[in-house]
């Protein structure tokens, strides 16, 4: 399949510049970033098989002796293009918080406790629709010194792989109606309301399964459109 | 209207997801618990071509060296094909991937074991010179910026259409510099801003 990828879908990242998150200030380049063409050098990405991922990658409740504490929740959704095709065979890695909001990296020395059957590491593979799913726990607001009283919202960061290189993304998964939303620069670092939406999760009350887990959704869609031969003449 | 979901950062936390084996040195065991999907080094026992390292820093605007860093570097193989559906004169049975990743360690140091890239067809067929994609996550920033690494030692960088739209005098930032060893090392360094500000792409 022979994708464009309009340079134009990026209005909707963040600037890298952006003040209210500190970090970015001594991180974010200073000159224009220059447009080049898309050679096969952008055009092109990498490809993982089943075989990057083991059978229960996608389960974080089950790597320890025991269960992890917290809410059990089920995240799910579909990778997608920017024409809202599945894209299969995409490597969907996530990272988070436990349920305390505590990191298992040993940087965060936060006082909230670690919890021993929690890691918060999961990757799966998405299959034919695009589709994907991870149990997991729903992790907790943490505490950040980017400003004082600073809280992240309850968010699972995700790293995901498309047709191209250029469609490589890592993003956060938030969870609906989180009240610190307002107050989080990471998340408002996306200016435009309905974009900063598309990184929330919608409750899943069909897929929640009685008696044992919540269910959210989050769809993913990456760069990439059909080529036409009028988005062709455009392109080149 | 695109409906694109953005890009967030990688964040401080995420090599015991993303690189839990190998460079990073973050965990006093050496290791997270969790296994590497993606290894820095990209050597498979059935790929041909010169074998070499890379070594680099990224450097903040104060010029300190970013230790919380991911690294992800896509290339070709020493044929110039790449390993992916969008080139369709890759090779079915190699098992050279041409993909890698590496968290930069406590010092800022990132490294990749790999086979030096053959050239690439570029725009109008004209050939690009040996070179490799690089995109780089960190905490502070938003989203990868991407950039490219060519090597020291190419005459073919001179006609490379890509370095060719480079102001001249920024050019150097994408050069990784051959010193030698074997397999030979070739040390690229990003400075995300200064002076030397590498050359970033917006693809
Ligand atoms: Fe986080």
């Amino acid at each position: 399949m022979s994708l464009i990828y309009p340079t134009k879908s990026l209005e909707n990242f963040p600037k890298h510049l952006t003040p209210g998150y500190k970090s970015t200030v001594k991180r974010s380049p200073t000159k224009p970033l220059m447009i080049i063409p898309h050679t096969l050098s952008e055009l092109t990405g990498p490809i993982y098989g089943h075989n990057a991922v083991q059978e229960g990658d996608n389960d974080l409740t089950k790597q320890h002796k025991g269960e992890p504490l917290g809410e059990r929740i089920i995240v799910h959704g579909q990778v997608l293009d920017e024409d809202r095709r599945p894209v299969k065979n995409a490597l969907v890695e996530l990272w988070q918080a436990n349920a305390c909001g505590r990191y298992v990296h040993n940087v965060d020395q936060h006082p909230a406790p670690l919890d021993p059957n929690f890691t918060g590491a999961g990757r799966t593979v998405t299959d034919d629709n695009g589709a994907y799913k991870f149990i997991t726990v729903k992790p907790g607001a943490y505490p950040w010194g980017n400003h004082p009283n600073a809280w992240r919202p309850n968010h699972i960061h995700f790293s995901v792989f498309g047709h191209s290189f250029v469609s490589r993304l890592v993003t956060q998964m938030y969870f609906p109606g989180d009240y610190l939303f307002p107050f989080d620069p990471i998340f408002n670092s996306v200016t435009d309301e309905k974009a900063r939406n598309r990184m929330v999760a919608s409750f899943d009350l069909e897929n929640t399964v009685p008696d044992w887990a919540l269910a959210f959704k989050f769809d993913i869609v990456l760069r990439g459109r059909e080529a036409t031969p009028l988005d062709n003449d455009d392109h080149h | 209207m695109s409906e694109i979901t953005p890009s967030q950062t990688v964040g401080p936390f995420f090599a015991y997801g993303l690189t839990p084996v190998g460079r990073c040195d973050w965990d006093p065991n050496g290791t997270y618990s969790w296994k590497n999907s993606v290894e820095s080094n990209l050597v498979t026992p059935d790929v041909s071509g010169t074998r070499i390292r890379i070594e680099g820093t990224v450097f903040d605007g104060d010029n300190k060296p970013i230790n919380d860093c991911m690294i992800e570097i896509w290339q070709a193989d020493a044929q110039g094909r790449y390993a992916s559906p969008g080139d369709n004169r890759s090779l079915p049975n190699t098992q050279f991937k041409g993909f890698g990743r590496s968290a930069t360690d406590k010092a800022g140091i990132f490294a990749f074991d790999t086979i030096k890239p053959g050239a690439v067809p570029g725009p109008g067929g004209k050939p690009q010179a040996p070179h490799i994609v690089v995109a780089i996550f960190s905490r502070g920033m938003l989203r990868q910026v991407y950039t490219r690494l060519y090597f020291s030692d190419e005459a073919a960088n001179a006609a490379d259409p890509v370095l060719g739209l480079v102001p001249a005098d920024r050019r150097g930032t994408l050069i990784a510099h051959k010193e030698g060893g074997e397999p030979p090392l070739y040390r690229f360094n990003v400075h995300m801003q200064g002076d030397n500000e590498t050359v970033f792409f917006e693809i």
